[in-house]
């Protein structure tokens, strides 16, 4: 049982939560995720930490409402519990000084690619972050991204704030005006799937933090499983940060929809909860 | 006490001479009463076997001819004093039988249910010799622990004192709550760290209800809670806490058993495919998860063509939940004849009278999606057996260019598991083979870090719950050595 101690609304949809979890707080680091289950009969749900206070004791996690489990998530108020949490869990991100990086992130993708950001910044990388969503309402932390970063450039889909564009045309942006060393992306797998492909074209390293549907999240069921450079890998063991240019999004966007149909027939218990 | 002095005992000399060996001889093995095959492959959580009656029982004690030379506890990994249970139920007993039990298994009604008894204790029986079938001892383990558990009467074993030395368990399965009963018993103070949010590893995420009820599992947990015995859950040793934070905490002893890791998968075109899946996530979402039943949130595919590919108990375990989960046909895909299968042979005729449809000497080579890359055929290539390999079994070799198209829309793969990889990447100075397994001390259970022991299948790749559970036990006696010996020396 976790404690929520606040909670705050970036958007309709996208919810911020600091929890009590003292253990966790310590011991995780930059691209770690937590598994979180709401409710005696919850599902286990893999969120990535955006940030962790070791003093308070607490994690940040950012949610955005998409599914029967999300919702539940973001239904919860400050007192309440989260029936279960467990993590740190994958492999922390690599952070070394490998000069310049750019950090490409959609929508919710932001939050944990916060500390991310700023441990690269720390390592002595010069850090330009590229965050993009759909419309003014949907930029989350730019401000705090601005503390970490040497550059941001926000870019919308409908030109409602920043430059008029995808994020793809952001980090392009960048590599045509100076040397990348490394690119980092976090988001839907549609969007890194175009960053991938773009620094491809331009042998830009990158990394891929992939969010795949889990169970256990310590290795035990393969629901996770991604291909990679051909083979087989877990995302909750081997990842969640693969290399972007090895990695199959097509065969990952296939199966990320594997239970489209099941949780459609899911959020109708929202409805009933609602209706009650 | 020893045991010929419990033989010589006036009681048991008594139930000896009262009735002749040949006439003991001459009554016909128990049959385990079952639930009707039609009705329970549309049960989810009902339990298959029903259990024996008392009177059952004690007609099926009076089998047993209570050898001097007791062969059959040669067989039990974790030495349970098998005439002394039999012959209490004999003499009606029930509740001695069930501590007699006690005295060295942790999980007697567990392992009544799925310890592969003929393979072990039975398979030993002096009965077999004469060419009779040998004493039920699995079904009379479970009756005695089932009439303790049901009499409400449930006796705690005996704790000694406290020695205020404090050991730290990772993982709650089999060789975790072996172990931990017997550190309790010595007296030890005993905290099992476990990363998922029940307790009871594969006993909770991997056998199903319908052969191993959960709530059996949580009675023979609070039992363990009245010795004293901590849970934390949602905790992973290697992640949330380090091995070294429990040093750094006072834990003296370190026993891992982390339990089996990673499913493998066979490595074969289409395997990705939506609906293609290891046994391990199919019974975790079932088992664990609850998710066939309507009121829980995790999803899971019901299948009406379901393959299940693998030879085993899991394979087993997973065929029969997918047919009561609804599917028409539910079919085991084996490379090998049904005679080299590795699972219980109760196991196997349960699922054959379940309807389960086996398709042996067959090898999936590949997988075929439609345009929303869910699975809708396999393609298999047929097998003959070949010579004996290094198990000693017959290997399956290809018949060339003799393939078969199968229409399927769900696959459990069932082929095994490798360790779980978080302790072993997780503390240095730990020798780890090449298969990613803790390596110990066989005797001891000790490994390259004195500190730490290990057993079950973190230490044997894939094992069974009672071979787990001997591990634990093993281990448990020699920490407690080798902290006495070291405590001496301080």
């Amino acid at each position: 049982m976790n404690k929520i101690v606040s909670k705050e609304y970036f958007s309709e949809n996208v919810v911020k939560f600091e929890v009590e979890a003292p253990l966790i707080a310590k011991s995780r680091k930059a691209g770690h995720f937590v598994i979180v289950k709401v409710g005696l009969k919850g599902e286990r749900v893999p969120f990535t930490i955006a940030d962790s206070d070791i003093k308070k004791g607490t994690i940040t996690l950012v949610v955005q409402k998409i599914g029967l489990s999300s919702t539940k998530l973001c239904a919860l108020e400050v007192g309440d519990f989260i029936t279960d949490m467990v993590g740190p869990l994958g492999k922390a991100t690599h952070i070394e000084n490998f000069g310049t990086v750019v950090c490409a992130c959609g929508g919710v993708g932001t939050a944990p690619m916060l500390p991310i950001a700023a441990a690269l910044k720390a390592a002595g990388n010069k850090v330009i972050t590229v965050l993009a969503a759909r419309t003014k309402d949907l930029i989350i932390l730019e401000e705090q991204m601005k503390e970490h970063c040497d550059e941001v450039i926000v870019m919308t889909d409908d030109g409602s704030y920043g430059n008029k564009g995808l994020v793809t045309n952001g980090v392009e942006s960048v590599i045509n005006r100076e040397k990348v060393d490394l690119c980092v992306t976090i988001g839907p797998a549609i969007m890194m799937k175009f960053v991938s492909q773009l620094t491809k074209k331009y042998e830009v390293h990158t990394l891929a933090s992939l969010n795949t549907i889990m169970v256990d999240g310590t290795g035990m069921c393969g629901a996770c499983r991604v291909s990679v450079g051909g083979k087989t890998k877990f995302v909750c063991v081997d990842g969640p940060e693969f290399d972007a240019h090895q990695v199959d999004f097509d065969e990952m966007l296939m199966r990320l929809n594997g239970y489209k149909d099941i949780e459609r027939d899911e959020m109708k218990k929202l409805e009933i909860i609602n209706n009650k | 006490m020893n045991l010929t002095e419990e033989r010589a005992k006036e009681w048991r000399a008594g139930l000896r001479n009262a009735m002749k060996a040949k006439e003991r001889t001459a009554i016909p093995r128990v049959h385990m009463p079952e639930l009707d095959p039609e009705y329970r492959s549309h049960t989810r959580t009902e339990e298959v076997n029903l259990g024996l009656t008392p009177e059952m029982a004690m007609q099926e004690a009076k089998r047993c001819l209570d050898c001097a030379n007791p062969t059959c506890m040669e067989g039990c990994p974790v030495n349970i004093y098998i005439p002394k249970f039999i012959k209490n139920i004999e003499r009606g007993e029930f509740l001695e039988a069930a501590k007699t039990l006690k005295d060295t298994s942790a999980l007697p009604a567990v392992c009544g249910r799925v310890c592969p008894q003929e393979k072990q204790c039975e398979a030993q029986c002096i009965h077999l010799k004469m060419g009779k079938e040998s004493v039920a001892i699995g079904h009379l383990e479970r009756f005695a622990a089932d009439y303790e558990r049901e009499s409400g009467k449930i006796s705690v074993p005996e704790v000694a004192t406290p020695n205020n030395i404090k050991i730290a368990v990772v993982g709650s399965g089999p060789a975790g709550l072996a172990f931990a009963g017997d550190m309790a018993k010595l007296g030890y103070e005993v905290v099992v760290y476990e990363a998922l949010h029940e307790i009871g590893g594969v006993l909770k995420y991997g056998i199903p209800e319908f052969r191993l009820p959960n709530e059996i599992v949580d009675v023979e947990i609070q039992n363990l809670q009245m010795m004293g015995v901590h849970f934390i859950t949602n905790c992973v040793v290697g992640k949330t806490i380090s091995i070294k934070d429990l040093e750094d905490d006072g834990y003296k002893g370190i026993f891992v058993a982390s339990g089996a890791g990673l499913p493998r998968f066979m490595n074969i075109k289409g395997e990705n495919l939506v609906g293609i899946m290891s046994s391990n996530e199919y019974l975790t979402r079932v088992n664990l998860m609850d998710a066939a039943n309507p009121v829980s949130d995790t999803p899971v595919y019901k299948g009406k063509k379901v393959a299940v590919i693998g030879g085993g108990n899991t394979a087993m375990d997973s065929v029969r939940t997918a047919r009561r989960l609804g599917a028409e046909r539910a079919m085991i895909v084996y490379r090998r004849s049904e005679e080299e299968m590795p699972a219980r042979l109760e196991e196997v005729k349960h699922a054959k009278e379940e309807g389960i449809e086996f398709w042996t000497l067959h090898n999936p080579i590949e997988y075929i999606g439609n345009e929303q890359g869910r699975v809708t055929h396999m393609l298999l290539q047929v097998m003959a057996l070949g010579e004996p390999d290094e198990s000693g079994r017959r290997s399956p070799v290809e018949i060339p260019g003799k393939t078969e198209m199968l229409e399927v829309d769900e696959v459990i793969v069932s082929v095994g598991v490798s360790p779980n990889p978080i302790i072993p990447q997780s503390v240095k100075g730990l020798e780890v083979s090449k298969w990613g397994t803790v390596v110990v001390d066989l005797e001891t259970m000790q490994s390259a870090v004195p500190v730490i022991f290990a057993g079950g299948d973190i230490v044997r790749g894939g094992a069974t719950v009672i071979l787990a559970m001997g591990d634990g036990r093993r281990a448990a006696k020699s920490m407690n050595e080798w902290i006495q010996s070291t405590e001496s020396r301080v």
